[in-house]
């Protein structure tokens, strides 16, 4: 531990002004969240989902980089493989929501649960980046997680539905380059992930299988078989030092 | 607005679950267990490898105009660090490499 980095924290709380407090934290993620879900609903309508099925998804799971790779392997009509594929693969890209809730408990832990489990639900990555920002400053009130998570559940929903509205309208989104849009994202995701050569070894892994695999076993497995490699990769490479 | 497939809406409550499932474990799972240095260490490296895993087959099947608009977001990104312009910036390269014919 930093010593240095430590500061006086108040003790965990929940307010009413914390929830406004936290619409105001988030700030400039809001219309950033918004643009985002344009981009997923015109990507969803392209597909061929629905208006109600988009904005239901939006809702309900509020996680834009699974919601990305489930449009793009959708299915209709839906089969119970292609289901249990969606499982999961949105485990495997939303298991980061694991350590950032792990990383939550010294501060929220001795809340009663109707005050943390709430806005755990609505956890992403800009709303979990504001709320341990704001503990890092001292900050005390859980409620300033609840109102970021919030004000970005809404942004989410409301760009979603512009974006398929939007996404309906254009006839030949490919030349736009809207195929392109996933790609672009998830690379842009891994930039900042960037911690050295050591880590690229575990992505080189992890593509390398997914190639493989794609060539030779149908469906959308690779993902899946590329990722627990590389993630075991990881836990190989570990285990030298 | 239309129904909503049965089975589509199955796979939306499996997606939703699954996601609440990931948002709640850390925080239930560190009240009771001690995360060990391997476990972390696995766990932090599989976002990027789902990424890699996800992006490389995608990038072989679409081919030039995914694998310029790639590289495109990552110069944007490591120039910005600004993940949306990262997006526009590549599909503007990916399109136009594609309107000109690659």
């Amino acid at each position: 531990m930093n010593a240095t980095a430590e500061r006086v924290a108040e003790p965990p709380y929940a307010s009413r002004a914390g929830l406004v407090r936290g619409v105001r934290l988030a700030g400039a993620s809001i219309p950033m969240m918004a643009v985002f879900g344009v981009a997923f609903g015109a990507m969803a309508a392209q597909k061929g989902l629905t208006l109600s099925a988009t904005t239901l998804m939006s809702a309900a799971v509020f996680a834009g980089a699974s919601q990305f790779v489930a449009v793009e392997i959708w299915s209709a009509p839906m089969t119970i493989e292609i289901v249990a594929t969606l499982a999961l693969i949105t485990a495997a890209v939303n298991l980061r929501f694991v350590l950032m809730g792990a990383s939550l408990r010294p501060w929220l832990g001795g809340l009663p649960a109707w005050q943390t489990y709430p806005a755990l639900a609505l956890m992403t990555d800009p709303g979990w980046l504001i709320a341990t920002r704001y503990r890092a400053e001292g900050g005390g009130d859980a409620a300033v997680f609840l109102g970021g998570g919030l004000a970005l559940w809404q942004a989410w929903i409301a760009g979603t539905l512009a974006g398929h509205v939007l996404g309906a309208m254009l006839s030949d989104a490919h030349r736009y380059g809207i195929d392109l849009v996933l790609p672009a994202f998830f690379v842009a995701i891994l930039v900042p992930l960037w911690r050295g050569p050591r880590r690229a070894v575990a992505w080189a892994v992890a593509g390398a299988v997914a190639l493989l695999v794609a060539a030779l076993v149908p469906g959308w497995w690779f993902i899946v078989a590329g990722a627990l490699a590389g993630s075991a990769a990881a836990g190989l490479l570990d285990e030298r030092d | 607005m239309s129904a909503i497939d049965p089975f589509d809406l199955l796979a939306m409550l499996v997606m939703a679950v699954t996601t609440l499932l990931t948002r709640a474990a850390g925080f239930w799972v560190m009240a009771h267990v001690p995360m060990t240095a391997r476990l972390r260490g696995m766990l932090e490296a599989l976002p990027g490898a789902v990424v890699a895993a996800i992006v490389l087959p995608l990038v072989a099947r679409i081919g030039a105009p995914a694998a310029l608009a790639v590289a495109a977001a990552v110069a944007s990104m490591i120039a910005r660090r600004n993940a949306l312009l990262a997006i526009v910036v590549g599909v503007m390269v990916g399109a136009l490499a594609r309107n000109a014919g690659l």
